[in-house]
């Protein structure tokens, strides 16, 4: 068991019924790590697992060798900025990186010279004596960026910390995930939306409803992507004639012609070459096109939707 | 060790600054203002009246009887329920309860940090009002009443009803900060253990010991007289002597508190509902 990696062994969360992840096995080396998946599909989850903030209900987790219901080690090594946007009542920003150092035991002194560091390193110096209740969203998400990181944690575990930023401050935040990546840290970001970090991420973990679809450095997963064929439903005049003419371009893998003989489905390696495609043999046969919708709700879909139009582009 | 009682002085001082400027808490601050506002109004009038109609020893009557029905009964009670079940209760509708989880904090420290805290703000709001209360009670007899204060048995009664008070806002506290981590609404558990402590005197003697009221009405330093139809119901178990009323209530604070830290391990920080 490595002292310099993340890992998830065989880890099942439920909620009740509800699955959050399942049967997870991971291993997270050091550098940027982007958690990319649509709404739900268990991100937050394996956040606040390899925090300790909830337990598995199957499976072991170890964070640099240390188990995560160890409080007193754990919180040493890990920062965490949660997705919950909320605040203790009453304080500065000052005050509220101030009073969560304290707890970690530090001389007075050290909280108060660790505390500006952490600000200055967000660009909160100037507001920082200002109420955190008077903040904008912005100003919310660096705050607490601010207090994951002030104690210097090997870990860090971040939420969603590009939402609310404008482009500037999102540059600035992009390039501190880089900074502390390349200095050997763990840096966990999570996305709904693959290129918002994949310039910026050594590896990417994809997710789908509870599940690791993907796993790796960017390009590999891209490949796998690419290699993975997807289906179109496609409603229009003359379905027969439409599979013809895929055919003969040596387009699609496979098509399937619905009884009511005014629907296909087709399945093809190339979306984006596709759409291309119908849109020519349209336009050269004059074939009616009523729909053209992606007819699976499985990976491959999660996958375009992840990857979006321009996938291919790397 | 020295680690430990930093920490708590860390969560203490954060949870200060809240509790102060909590807005939530604002009737609680009402209901101890209550008997100041009363035992004022006493005052002015009985002054105003000029007349004495009544007697110091029915003054202090009629201020263990405020004292046991209203501060032992309600206000403290509800006080208490307001301070400490938000605690827990209060982050997590707040959704900050994951800052404290997230730093190196033992929980059982948390526990404790956070109960002296509710047990600080608690204990000034309530000996507070209990001893401006009982001072205010007489005031109009002027020089009598600093008389009856400073040289008779004044002095000893306030300091039992401040001990009272004090130990009042610690057994409560207990109770209140636990079920504060398992109900989210406060008013069931208060409901709950309201119904406990007022039948108690009618539980066999086993049972009464689990109870905050039953170690605190012997401290009592002035007896109320019970009604007729109460007090052949009374089961009048061995009224505990001081030295074990004292240590069994903080016993009973104890082992709550400890159920409480054990909890708090295990709790998981979800906001779900
Ligand atoms: N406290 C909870 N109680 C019940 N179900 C939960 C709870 N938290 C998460 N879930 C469920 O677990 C699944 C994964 O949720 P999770 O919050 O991890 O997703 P996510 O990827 O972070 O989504 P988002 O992008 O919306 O933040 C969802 O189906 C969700 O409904
Ligand atoms: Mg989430």
């Amino acid at each position: 068991m490595s002292d310099n990696l993340i890992t998830f062994a065989n880890v099942s969360r439920f909620y009740g019924e509800v699955l959050g992840i399942n049967n997870v096995s991971l291993s997270i080396p050091p550098g940027v790590t982007s958690l990319v998946g649509p709404n739900g599909s268990g991100k937050t989850t394996l956040m606040n697992l390899m925090t300790g903030l909830i337990r598995p209900t199957e499976g072991e987790i170890r964070v640099l060798g240390i188990a995560p219901n160890d409080p007193g080690r754990l919180c040493r090594a890990v920062g965490y900025c949660a997705q919950f946007d909320a605040f203790p009542k009453g304080l500065s920003g000052y005050q509220f990186v101030y009073s969560f150092l304290l707890m970690h035991g530090f001389e007075p002194a050290e909280c108060g010279r660790r505390t500006l560091a952490a600000l200055e390193m967000v660009g909160m110096m100037e507001a920082r004596n200002r109420p955190v209740a008077a903040y904008s969203k912005g100003m919310r998400q660096r705050a607490r960026l601010a207090q994951a990181i002030a104690h210097d944690p090997q870990v860090l575990v971040l939420d969603e910390p590009l939402n609310g930023l404008d482009p500037l401050a999102r540059a600035e935040a992009i390039a501190l995930f880089q900074q502390w990546g390349k200095a050997g840290k763990h840096v966990i970001v999570s996305s709904h939306i693959l290129h918002e970090v994949d310039r910026i991420s050594d590896q990417v973990i994809l997710l789908s409803q509870g599940y690791v679809v993907a796993e790796g450095q960017i390009q590999s997963v891209r490949g796998e992507v690419k290699d993975q064929p997807m289906q179109i439903l496609v409603r229009c005049s003359r379905p027969n004639q439409l599979a013809a003419r895929l055919f003969i371009e040596n387009h699609v893998v496979e098509a399937k012609l619905h009884t009511n003989g005014k629907e296909i489905l087709l399945r093809t390696r190339d979306a984006d070459g596709f759409y291309l495609l119908l849109n020519r043999i349209v336009l050269d046969s004059g074939i009616e096109v009523e729909s053209v919708s992606p007819a699976d709700d499985d990976v491959n879909s999660v996958y375009q939707y992840l990857i979006g139009g321009e996938g291919a582009a790397i | 060790m020295s680690l430990y009682l930093r920490q708590i002085g860390a969560v203490l001082r954060l949870e200060m600054r809240k509790t102060f400027l909590s807005r939530r808490g604002w009737w609680v601050y009402l209901l101890a203002f209550g008997p100041v506002f009363l035992t004022g109004m006493h005052w002015l009038i009985e002054s105003a009246r000029h007349g004495g109609r009544h007697s110091i020893g029915e003054d202090t009557l009629v201020f263990a009887g405020i004292f046991h029905f209203y501060y032992l009964r309600l206000g403290i009670f509800f006080g208490c329920v307001g301070v400490f079940s938000n605690l827990f209760r209060g982050e997590v509708l707040e959704k900050t309860l994951h800052y404290y989880y997230l730093t190196p904090l033992r929980r059982e420290v948390l526990v404790a940090g956070k109960y002296l805290a509710g047990l600080l703000s608690a204990t000034v709001l309530w000996v507070g009002s209990t001893a401006i209360s009982f001072m205010l009670i007489g005031r109009h007899f002027g020089a009598a009443y600093n008389d009856y204060v400073f040289h008779g048995p004044g002095l000893g009664q306030l300091g039992s009803y401040c001990l009272v008070a004090a130990l009042a806002c610690a057994g409560y506290g207990a109770v209140f900060l636990m079920s504060g981590l398992f109900f989210r609404n406060p008013m069931i558990p208060a409901a709950v253990v309201m119904v406990w402590e007022n039948i108690n005197p009618f539980l066999p003697a086993f049972l009464k010991k689990i109870s905050v009221i039953f170690y605190l009405k012997n401290l009592c330093p002035v007896e109320i007289p019970i009604p007729p139809p109460f007090n052949v119901m009374v089961i009048d178990a061995d009224p505990a002597p001081f030295w074990v009323a004292v240590p069994g209530l903080l016993a009973v604070t104890l082992i709550l508190l400890a159920y409480a830290a054990l909890s708090a391990r295990s709790t998981e920080i979800g906001y779900s509902e």
